[in-house]
């Protein structure tokens, strides 16, 4: 999707968001608040430079506007695939951009993020998914690799990768998957305004993604072993 | 058996915390496996390859785990990655003086896809909640899957990062650098420049881990004693954060050019670069010290 | 995958420790749980094994290990990746020889 229509949707009151090699950065209006917007755009890997652009924006947001909330607009293709970027070391580029979020949260910055077109793996694991809570529209591609290089990685063959990607909520890609896993909080379907709205309003109460897959179903294991080593038991609860 | 790299999770977290005080949680007889492999035909394991708990360190009462890097190369699937959260969100409770991770891993366990992305990001966040909670956390990468991935992200979400020349801390494996962008552009044959790129005295060069060293559980066990002497204030501040800022961004002003190692570490005035890949630890970090760049 | 249950009778050396585990689930090796449990005397072997359609090689093996520890209350769990049974063997072995230590780790 078009990043200009999606702000102008996002932010009907008006923003003013620019784009400098696939970065976007800026602010929009909501009532009398004012969001700041960072992101990409053109589906680009994130690799050490964008990671770092991004980090500087959040940085400078909770230097110079505290407490001003915070929107990441997520579209990549994932991690930027160089010699480069590993000798300079990306993992650090990338947690660095992801403990700039957490301290944003923790500066008291409400967080919200919005995959919006694409988003794969290590592009989207230290932005959108270190949100408060995380948002897709409804033909947003989440994956985390695609089914070719998993089977060959795997050795699982691809036939059996497609099959179980049909209703398989740990393979198929797309938001209803991550929806059902607690990945995401929600998919956003129209009138994208008063969805921000609301997600803005809403309680950072910690990582609640694990208990949100129980919830619903996609995920059974990961909160009863949470909640079993926390109570000190040697079984989950049923 | 003293070696780091040839040792099993087991045995690590045997030799390098005090004889007899590990304690796991949800141990191997809870038989909490993968709910997600059997369907793909593959063998489960009784820990999901990770055992987690709580531990002495020269009598400090720490929490642990340590990844298996044998079962499908370390990498975190659902069990395996709330196992993780599940100990974080323990420390934080009962306040141990450090967590320390002992890290071999490919990051997101394929096999498990979706579960696997989101539970590395849950324990991204439980690691930086730990911090929050003025809990420092010690990652130890000295095995030979090394740490990749989401996870090499985590790794450098920590307070300090020990590794070996062994160890490799990254996030693409150069096998999937080279099917994506060509062996021109990095083939995953040439070991010795795998291990300049991504090994961990390229990493110490760089200021990404704060120790190097030989590879003996001992060697490991006394760094991360340093490390958690060393850490004030585990928490995150946005001082030390701008700082990272510059310090990264002159790493890309620096270097963003350099396409050779060598020439990185040449350009940080390391007299004979090609020398290094052949020194033992402690001579490595002593010709090196006054060179390195610093990060934490 | 394949699963194998075994149950031996008539073994009389129990084990010192609730539980231990060795091995690793990875290509060519397998990982042996082992626990004390109470089950009337007997000697139960599970097996959860990626290489199909060696049942009689694993009766052998396991027929083997019984005669040769002759263990009661004791339940044995595997996961393997394809282990020759010379490895199982040792795996075996080397479970049981754990068990055998008091908790002090002295070996009788």
């Amino acid at each position: 999707m078009d990043w200009h229509l999606l702000t102008s949707a996002l932010f009907p009151q008006g923003s003013r968001i620019v784009e400098a090699q696939h970065v976007l950065t800026g602010e929009g209006a909501v009532g009398d608040t004012t969001i700041a917007v960072v992101g990409t755009t053109g589906h680009t890997p994130i690799g050490v430079d964008v990671a770092l652009a991004q980090a500087r924006f959040i940085l400078q947001t909770v230097r110079e506007h505290p407490g001003r909330p915070i929107l990441i607009l997520v579209d990549t293709q994932g991690q930027r695939l160089r010699h480069r970027d590993e000798m300079l070391g990306i993992n650090a580029y990338m947690a660095h951009l992801g403990k700039c979020v957490e301290l944003a949260r923790r500066s008291g910055h409400r967080i919200v993020a919005l995959v919006y077109d694409q988003a794969l793996s290590g592009g989207f694991i230290t932005s959108g998914l270190m949100a408060d809570a995380c948002y897709a529209l409804p033909n947003a591609t989440i994956r985390v690799m695609g089914l070719p290089a998993m089977a060959r990685i795997t050795k699982v063959p691809e036939e059996r990768l497609t099959e179980l990607a049909l209703d398989n909520p740990v393979f198929a890609p797309g938001p209803e998957n991550y929806l059902r896993m607690g990945g995401i909080q929600e998919i956003w379907g129209d009138d994208l305004q008063a969805r921000l709205i609301e997600a803005l309003a809403m309680d950072s109460n910690g990582d609640v993604r694990p208990a949100l897959g129980l919830a619903r179903g996609g995920r059974l294991l990961s909160q009863r072993v949470i909640t079993a080593i926390l109570a000190g038991q040697d079984t989950l609860a049923p | 058996m003293t070696s780091y790299v040839e040792a099993t999770a087991r045995e690590r977290l045997a030799r390098l915390f005090d004889a007899g005080s590990f304690q796991e949680f949800l141990p191997p007889s809870s038989r909490v496996v993968s709910p997600h492999l059997g369907q793909l035909n593959a063998p489960v394991a009784f820990d999901d390859g990770v055992a987690v708990g709580r531990a002495l360190l020269d009598n400090r009462p720490v929490f642990v785990a340590a990844q298996e890097g044998g079962f499908m190369g370390g990498a975190v699937g659902e069990v395996h990655g709330a196992k993780l959260v599940g100990m974080l969100r323990r420390a934080i409770l009962d306040a141990p003086d450090a967590v320390v991770l002992l890290l071999e891993t490919g990051g997101v366990r394929l096999h498990e896809a979706n579960a696997g992305l989101i539970a590395v990001s849950e324990v991204m966040r439980a690691v930086l909640d730990v911090r929050a909670a003025g809990i420092p956390v010690i990652a130890l990468v000295g095995g030979a899957n090394g740490c990749f991935g989401g996870m090499g992200i985590v790794a450098r979400c920590t307070n300090a990062v020990v590794m070996s020349e062994e160890g490799r801390l990254a996030m693409s494996g150069p096998e999937v650098i080279e099917t994506a962008s060509g062996v021109e552009e990095f083939d995953a044959r040439d070991r010795a420049l795998v291990w300049r790129t991504t090994g961990g005295k390229h990493r110490y060069l760089l200021g990404d881990c704060q120790a190097l060293v030989a590879d003996s559980i001992d060697a490991f066990r006394a760094a991360a004693i340093t490390q958690i002497e060393t850490i004030a204030s585990p928490a995150l501040t946005l001082a030390a954060l701008e700082q990272e800022q510059a310090l990264l961004a002159a790493r890309l002003d620096d270097f963003g050019h350099v396409r050779e190692p060598y020439d990185l570490w040449r350009a940080l005035g390391v007299p004979d670069p090609e020398a290094l890949p052949l020194l033992e630890a402690d001579a490595f970090v002593e010709l090196v010290d006054s060179h390195r760049l610093e990060a934490r | 995958m394949e699963h194998l249950h075994y149950i031996f009778t008539g073994g009389t050396r129990t084990l010192a420790r609730p539980a231990d585990v060795v091995g690793v689930v990875g290509s060519g090796n397998l990982e042996v749980l082992i626990e004390s449990i109470a089950q009337d005397g007997a000697c139960s072997i599970a097996i959860d094994t990626a290489a199909v359609g060696f049942g009689a090689i694993w009766q052998a093996v396991m027929t083997d290990f019984h005669a040769r520890w002759q263990l009661a209350d004791a339940r044995i769990a595997i996961n393997d990746m394809g282990a020759t049974p010379a490895v199982v063997s040792l795996r075996l072995d080397q479970a049981v020889e754990t068990m055998l230590e008091d908790v002090k780790g002295t070996a009788p």
